[in-house]
């Protein structure tokens, strides 16, 4: 199970070396995203979209909100 | 989304995924740094003055003016410990009797924006509402300043 990281674990992971993954469409990832964010939205998320990451690093994931 | 995304990047084998549930809505909020074309509206939080004097609720009125006036304000914050926001003082309020305490005056629960809200709304409230400042907080009700009026000013920051 993933786990969930609030804001300041999200700052402390980065600070580590973790990559951040906005899994939202892209016109919405164009609008905004949090710094350093790449784009790898859910409906496109597949094995080759997930190779853009590095497998040795802690990834985050985050849309929106809860919803 | 993000937890289907976060669970399939486990099937995918990755070892290490975290999910950050409350998501761009919550990082913004807090008035962290966003990129995106959003970035470039001018938002609350780079307007905030941090500098904005605060006093506790217990605080007589008449030491809280001074200190309020030496720092060349004419404003005040009611905060506990923690700087959640409880009133607002303002020059009016600040000039009444100084035995009075901050609590027994200060307006209650006075609006709030948060830091990523875009400065034209701010701008738009203290118009209609006759104000020449707001404050800002994070969802979680702290305080990150006051935005005036006068400090925004220029049409220039709308693009006007």
């Amino acid at each position: 199970m993933p786990t969930i990281a609030d804001r300041d674990e999200v700052q402390r992971l980065l600070q580590r070396g973790a990559q951040l993954v906005d899994v939202l469409p892209e016109r919405e990832y164009a609008e905004s995203h949090l710094p350093g964010a790449i784009n790898l939205p859910l409906k496109k998320l597949d094995r080759a979209a997930a190779a853009r990451l590095d497998r040795d690093r802690a990834v985050i994931v985050y849309c929106h909100d809860l919803q | 989304m993000s937890p289907r995304a976060a669970a399939r990047l486990e099937n995918f084998g990755f070892r290490e995924v975290y999910e950050y549930a409350a998501g761009k809505s919550d990082w913004f909020a807090f008035g962290l740094p966003m990129e995106g074309e959003g970035a470039r509206v001018p938002r609350a939080g780079q307007f905030a003055r941090h500098d904005v004097p605060t006093c506790h609720p217990e605080e007589r009125l008449g030491a809280v003016r001074e200190r309020v006036a030496a720092a060349g304000w004419d404003a005040c914050v009611v905060v506990d410990h923690e700087r959640v926001v409880f009133g607002l003082l303002d020059y009016s309020r600040l000039t009444g009797d100084p035995d009075r305490t901050a609590e027994e005056v200060m307006e209650l629960g006075p609006s709030t924006f948060r830091p990523d809200a875009p400065i034209e709304r701010l701008l738009d409230y203290m118009r209609r509402h006759r104000r020449s400042g707001v404050l800002v907080t994070t969802p979680d009700g702290r305080l990150v300043g006051l935005v005036r009026r006068v400090d925004v000013g220029s049409t220039d920051v709308l693009g006007g």
